[in-house]
């Protein structure tokens, strides 16, 4: 791929609401993303193999639960300081960034908050070092949209569990360590349990041929009479609740992300608008390339104040679900048009591995659909603001 | 061991250069500042010395509350303080002084300075400080070691190396080498929040006057546009570089 240029664009100086902590969080992300992540990010994602080497890096900078207090091997940052690190590194590319939300929001965070003191100290720390990698099943075959329906469940058996069923669409499934699986019990009430790698009876094949997220590894996760010791159920919150309020928190990270994405698609867009010369003229110097341009920046930017502004929020615990779900659905929409339109302003070039935006283009195909469906997020607000459901 | 790293804040490499107030001002409108990459090889070999050596590193700006974040930087990136002495920079002799000011009160074992600050490029800020506390000065140093009160050093000179030993303590103008580019650290999110609780003091400059006056600056000529003469147009080419380039 050809060298990583990136200048972020800030067009209402929305710089000024940050604090330097913040920018210097963002700066050494996107210093880390152009070291590690581009310069090799299009061959991975061409060879459908995730970059496995970059765990230790990811860990290092501090990508692995950054808002988990230091005490548990996290930085205890802030949310705007995550949804920051999220945007610089989906920017890079939206796979590795599903790598980082899988391990903090869906693994570390459930654990740190539905889970006793002797869980956190035993997997927190291993988490954040990179030493463990993590997974989330919640979603299965015939419950993806309605996961309430889920089928996966277990009896009791002495001190142990008996866990059967499978969960599909599993991000980081096939080489995860542990994974934080969501089950029914025997009341019909879902509970979190932490299931490890080698416990007999449980396997993880691995999803091939996807278009998207190519950089990301996929998987299944089956549970054959896995006998899982009582312990690894994380105690302090069940029902569907409890895998819901993971979903917020890598939600929240994802708006970032994809404004991230987009960034990346409108700058590479800019940058060859004004090199590329037809008719004598730049294509930039043309209404319908400025049209295209212009609406761009525009939207990156109403994006920008927007998850901003539900950072401020949630680092005062007062951003709703229904508020994360306007911000992921909005920032994943305009970044799939954005890449959309941006692709084109690059012609036959735009199709080409060399630049990264039909990359960014198929993997926000993912975006769209994980963490709750475009239309599902529409649902959400609707019900908020109508006081009716209209999923049933 | 303590170790005093100097931290010339200046403009990213990328950055557009503009003069303002009649070419007497640089504009530092929407430019980017970063720590000068001279100093950042030398505060990298410095957290080597912590980490090898128990070194203490207190890294140095004289500037205004502007170089702040620079400073929490080089603390994110591994110093243990920051010192920011609350001074307009105004030419390389009154930043020696101040400089040498801290060092005297602040007893450092040796001094890391760059070779010289991207800026304004004077190269003098090291040997001005060696100068004033009567220290030895090793500059365009490219290796260091210190073992006990003695130190070595590899210079760099024209084609080639030299080798030279000096007692503690010294001055160093440090450049690439010191470190190479691979060593230079990312701050990380851990190394971001201890920079927070770490101490940046400010203090007020001494009396120090400055010795230069800068009259105005002035940019390059922006480079012409190319004009490609067909290889086989030797008649064309003669005319142009006669007619128009006037070279011959
Ligand atoms: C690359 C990738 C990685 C993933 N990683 C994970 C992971 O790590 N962990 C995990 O648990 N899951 C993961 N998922 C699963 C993801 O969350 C689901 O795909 C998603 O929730 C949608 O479920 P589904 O695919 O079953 O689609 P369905 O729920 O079958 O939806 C199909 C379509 O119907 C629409 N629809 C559904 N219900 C309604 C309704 N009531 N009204 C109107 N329209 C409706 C949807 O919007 C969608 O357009 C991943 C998915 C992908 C593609
Ligand atoms: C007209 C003019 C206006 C200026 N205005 C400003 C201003 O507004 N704000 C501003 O920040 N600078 C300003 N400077 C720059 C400031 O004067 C320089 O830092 C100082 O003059 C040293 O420059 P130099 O090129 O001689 O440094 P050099 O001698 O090339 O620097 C060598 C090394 O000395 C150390 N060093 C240099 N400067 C500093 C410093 N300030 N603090 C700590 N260590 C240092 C570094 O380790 C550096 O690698 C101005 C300079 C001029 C000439």
């Amino acid at each position: 791929m050809a060298s990583d240029l990136f200048e972020a664009p800030d067009y209402y100086l929305v710089d000024e609401l940050l604090t330097e902590e913040h920018k210097l969080v963002r700066q050494s992300t996107r210093d880390w993303v152009k070291k590690e992540v581009s310069p090799v990010i299009e061959e991975y994602a061409q060879k459908a193999e995730f970059p496995k080497h970059m765990i230790k890096g990811l860990a290092d900078i501090g990508a692995f639960g950054p808002y988990i207090p230091e005490e548990y091997g996290g930085a205890g940052l802030d949310q705007i300081s995550y949804g920051l690190m999220m945007q610089e590194i989906e920017r890079g590319d939206s796979g590795i960034r599903s790598t980082c939300s899988v391990q903090s929001s869906l693994v570390m965070y459930p654990i740190y908050a539905y889970g006793n003191e002797a869980q956190r100290k035993k997997y927190l720390p291993k988490l954040a070092s990179g030493e463990y990698v993590g997974c989330f099943g919640l979603t299965e075959p015939n419950y993806g949209s309605n996961p309430g329906g889920m089928i996966t469940n277990y009896k009791e058996d002495g001190d142990h569990i008996i866990l059967n069923g499978a969960k599909m669409w599993i991000s980081n499934a096939p080489f995860a360590d542990i994974a934080v699986v969501w089950a029914k019990n025997e009341e019909g009430r879902i509970h979190g349990v932490i299931v490890e790698r080698g416990m007999e009876g449980f396997t993880t094949p691995e999803t091939h041929n996807k278009w998207s997220l190519r950089a990301s590894a996929t998987g299944e996760l089956v549970f054959e009479d896995v006998r899982v010791p009582k312990e690894n159920i994380l105690p302090n919150k069940s029902g569907l609740g409890a895998p819901l309020g993971c979903l917020d928190s890598a939600r929240y990270g994802i708006a970032w992300g994809a404004l991230g994405a987009a960034m990346d698609c409108y700058d590479t867009a800019l940058r060859y608008a004004k090199e590329r010369v037809q008719f004598d003229k730049p294509i930039a110097a043309y209404q319908l390339q400025q049209k295209k341009l212009a609406e761009m920046i525009t939207e990156i930017t109403k994006g920008q104040l927007l998850v901003w502004r539900l950072g401020q929020l949630k680092n005062e615990g007062r951003a709703t679900t229904a508020q994360i779900s306007m911000a992921k659905r909005n920032s994943v929409e305009i970044a799939l048009k954005i890449a959309r339109e941006a692709r084109q302003v690059l012609g036959g070039m735009g199709i080409t591995g060399d630049y990264s935006i039909m990359r960014h283009m198929m993997n926000l195909e993912s975006v769209v659909t994980y963490e709750g469906t475009h239309d599902i997020h529409l649902l959400i607000t609707g019900l908020d603001i109508t006081g009716h459901s209209a999923f049933k | 061991m303590k170790v005093l790293v100097c931290i010339s804040h200046v403009p990213d490499t990328t950055s557009k250069i503009n003069f303002t107030n009649n070419n007497t001002e640089f504009d530092k409108n929407g430019v980017q500042f970063v720590i000068n990459p001279y100093d950042e090889f030398g505060l990298t070999r410095a957290v080597w010395l912590k980490e090898k050596q128990g070194a203490s590193v207190t890294v140095l700006n004289v500037g205004t509350a502007e170089t702040e974040p620079t400073l929490r930087k080089a603390l994110a990136i591994g110093a243990d303080e920051a010192i920011r002495v609350d001074a307009e920079p105004t030419d390389a002799f009154f930043v020696a002084q101040q400089i040498a000011a801290v060092a005297k009160e602040g007893e450092y074992d040796l001094i890391i300075a760059g070779r010289e600050s991207i800026d304004y490029n004077g190269g003098q800020v090291g040997g001005m400080v060696a100068a004033l506390l009567k220290w030895p000065f090793i500059n365009a140093c490219v290796g260091m070691e210190i073992e006990g009160d003695k130190a070595s050093f590899t210079r760099e000179i024209d084609g080639g190396k030299e080798k030279l030993s000096a007692p503690l303590p010294f001055v160093i103008g440090g450049q690439k080498g010191l470190v190479e580019e691979s060593d230079l650290r990312i701050p990380n999110m851990r190394g971001i929040m201890q920079a927070r609780k770490k101490p940046l003091a400010v203090k007020e400059a001494v009396d120090a006057e400055a010795k230069t006056k800068v009259g105005d600056f002035a940019k390059p000529e922006p480079k012409g546009a190319v004009t490609m003469v067909d290889a086989d147009n030797m008649e064309e080419l003669v005319k142009l570089l006669h007619e128009k380039a006037k070279v011959i």
